[in-house]
């Protein structure tokens, strides 16, 4: 931290390299430069991978003030649009809309196509058969010899479970995608590699919507393939779509059930607590506290102004690059005190993992209904869980993947 | 308390239902919000609140 500082007091230091080193030590923590310049001015400028400077929003008021000002874009072709990786600016031209670069009524429109299976009560209907997998999963678990990996055994399987059932992709695939899912978003993957997966991964959908446009079953894919034939998407609009929600499904509860799990046997009085407890209020509070702590969405939101906009005693210029940078929003003591105590008591439902204004999490029901699942069935079916490596052996992702996490969570018990 | 919400600014994140299920639902074929009771009584006040506290897309609005 205190080099950090250092570079910040005087009047033309260097700008802050965002995303900035995690500690070693404390490896669930946002980078020690980010709490920093929270705490220095809750907005400021920061230099990303293309050497470019765009502002860095870091405490959570300005986070909440940014994410819901119609004036800021979301529209990633725009010059000065700050990109978080070099594959990413090069597809972005090539992009159709979607609802990650759509603004205004092309984003309502877009979106709304894609909320009807992902509502509160959808999902709370999803929750036996949820439980039901968890189970099974841990079942299989309990019974092969230890140690095992958690991300193999339960991590990446539920949610890959989960969406793959409301998409309606045969999980027979799974290791197909699973793997062009995660090259997709992984920083540790080459360019190339990462185009090869995308092209993959979408040929793999197209082919899907095509088969369901003749016939549909009860699923996304059908419910687009049937928008493609209405002449309501076209098929390249559709294929994007399902991949979204095929790589966001996958790869993010994943990250926070491996790297919740690691941070709570590290903190065993908190992981008595879920332990301990059956009542559904307490658990699901204890995962809005996780999911603020973790913040696996390192990255952060992109964005880029239409307008000047006055926001915290600077001016955004109109056509400046603008990166919010989640994980520093939800470690702001303003927000939350003490914010580097894990708490699962503490009141946490305001944090931004899921991001802020309207293009906050589509599938944030069915994360927060599978972590509440796995978190209250985990420790309670396997009371003796512990890490079967030394914590300073886990291999956690670089800052810079699309979620945050650790490869392997070797465990036995 | 009076409740207001506006449906062209709702983004379905469905944030209000879990905050106040007796007050909001969503709709069925895309997620908009539903008001179930646009005058909650006293005991709802907080989770009402709360559910306005909570939506990203600042579509619900309170009138004490």
């Amino acid at each position: 931290m205190s080099e950090a500082e250092t570079e910040l007091a005087a009047p033309d230091a260097e700008i802050f390299d965002y995303p900035g080193a995690r500690d070693r030590t404390c490896p669930f923590a946002p980078p020690a430069g980010q709490r920093v310049l929270n705490d220095k001015a809750p907005v400021s400028r920061g230099r990303i991978w293309d050497g470019s400077t765009p502002w860095l929003v870091t405490g959570h008021a300005a986070q909440r003030q940014i994410l819901s000002d119609p004036r800021v874009s979301s529209n990633d072709k725009q010059p000065g649009f700050p990109h978080p990786n070099e594959v990413m600016a090069q597809g972005a031209p090539h992009h159709p809309l979607t609802i990650f670069n759509a603004d205004g009524a092309d984003h309502s429109r877009i979106r709304r196509m894609m909320t009807r299976p992902f509502t509160r009560n959808r999902m709370e209907a999803l929750r036996p058969e949820i439980q039901r997998f968890t189970d099974e999963l841990i079942d299989k678990m309990l019974t092969g010899p230890g140690p095992v990996d958690l991300v193999e055994a339960l991590s990446l399987p539920l949610p890959s479970l989960m969406i793959c059932a409301l998409l309606g992709v045969p999980y027979e695939d799974h290791a197909f995608f699973q793997e062009h899912a995660s090259f997709a978003t992984r920083s540790d993957k080459t360019a190339e590699q990462q185009r090869a997966a995308n092209e993959a991964l979408g040929g793999y959908l197209a082919g899907l919507l095509q088969v369901r446009m003749e016939e549909p079953t009860e699923d996304v894919i059908s419910d687009f393939a049937a928008r493609i034939k209405a002449g309501e998407l076209t098929l390249p609009e559709a294929t994007m779509l399902c991949m979204i929600l095929l790589i966001a499904g996958h790869e993010t509860s994943a990250s926070m059930i491996t790297l919740g799990t690691a941070l709570l046997l590290q903190n065993p009085e908190q992981l008595a607590l879920l332990r301990e407890t059956d009542d559904p209020k307490v658990v699901a509070n204890a995962v809005e506290e996780l999911l603020r702590y973790l913040t696996i969405p390192a990255l952060g939101q992109r964005r880029i102004a239409r307008e000047d906009i006055e926001i915290e005693g600077v001016t955004i210029k109109a056509g400046e690059g603008i990166v919010v940078a989640l994980p520093a929003g939800n470690w702001d003591p303003e927000a939350f005190p003490e914010p580097e105590k894990l708490d699962l008591t503490r009141e946490a439902r305001h944090h931004h993992a899921f991001a802020w204004g309207i293009h906050q999490c589509l599938g944030q029901q069915l994360a927060r209904i599978e972590l509440q699942v796995v978190y209250s069935t985990l420790y309670r079916r396997i009371p003796t869980l512990r890490l079967a490596v030394g914590f300073d052996e886990l291999r956690f992702r670089r800052d810079d993947a699309l979620a945050y996490g650790i490869h392997e969570l070797p465990v036995t018990w | 308390m009076k409740v207001v919400v506006d449906e062209e600014k709702c983004v379905a994140a469905g944030q209000c239902v879990a905050a106040a299920m007796e007050v909001f639902d969503q709709r069925d074929e895309d997620g908009i919000v539903v008001l179930l009771n646009e005058n909650p009584g006293p005991e709802l006040a907080d989770d009402v609140r709360n559910a306005a506290a909570v939506c990203p897309a600042l579509a619900i609005r309170i009138e004490e």
